[in-house]
């Protein structure tokens, strides 16, 4: 007789890959910031710049919460994970919002910018990262660096 | 108050209808445009979870897809928030 066991009472143990994709992404969007308000300071001037500056560190927090709240609810059980997924989805827009909502009459802050800025940023870090990710599922053998992007861990029940 | 209350007598000036106009467009643009994220966010997370109960030993790679999966995902939301900003404040 086999014991029904839920798949939302099971618990995703090791590794935590999206902390690692996470890291990734900040550690590259932190290389790119200069370039990112050089660019954004010769469109838009000097408080274009410190609003690319501002909209990359929105961009930056988002992906770093969302990988911590991923990585601490998935050893837990997959139901929490799944609903701090859907929660912290709603979470960090409130959070992005209200960041914007704060700074929208700040004389350094020209919301175009921020605003454009969020959404490059936010793809064109992604599509970089999609490069490595993509490469390192399909032919893991080719990895670009096998440290950075360590194989899968296993799900194990409670 | 005073402006929708000069509209419904039909006495908004053609800026006012403008301003008005650009603040519901708003709220629909960021309201519509949270929506479809928020369903296509917990499809994909509860198809994720299927598959890490089907199949333990693939967890890393399913989780590393859902992460990815879901930061897409969040991009459509976003910009739907940044034309909100810029049709409500810039």
């Amino acid at each position: 007789m086999t014991e029904h066991v839920s798949p939302l009472a099971m618990a995703s143990q090791g590794l935590a890959p999206e902390v690692t994709v996470s890291k990734d992404i900040i550690r590259r969007g932190l290389i790119i910031a200069p370039v990112v308000m050089v660019i954004a300071g010769v469109i838009w001037g000097l408080t274009g710049a410190w609003s690319a500056g501002l909209g990359l560190a929105v961009v930056l927090m988002n992906f770093g919460l969302a990988a911590a709240l991923i990585s601490w609810a998935a050893p837990i059980s997959l139901a929490l994970m799944m609903g701090v997924s859907l929660f912290g989805y709603l979470i960090r827009l409130g959070l992005i919002s209200v960041s914007v909502y704060l700074v929208r009459d700040v004389s350094w802050v020209s919301l175009p910018a921020l605003g454009i800025t969020i959404i490059v940023t936010h793809l064109g870090l992604l599509f970089w990262e999609m490069r490595f990710i993509a490469a390192s599922l399909a032919f893991p053998g080719l990895r670009p660096n096998a440290q950075e992007y360590p194989s899968s861990s296993a799900a194990e029940t409670p | 108050m005073e402006a929708i209350a000069r509209l419904v007598a039909a006495e908004a000036t053609p800026a006012e209808l403008k301003n008005n106009a650009a603040a519901a467009s708003a709220g629909y643009a960021y309201g519509l445009a949270a929506i479809g994220p928020g369903i296509g966010i917990g499809y994909l997370v509860g198809k994720s979870v299927e598959a890490m109960a089907r199949q333990p030993e693939a967890a890393g790679m399913v989780r590393t897809t859902m992460f990815l999966g879901i930061a897409f995902t969040e991009a459509l939301a976003l910009i739907g928030f940044v034309v909100f900003i810029l049709l409500k404040f810039a």
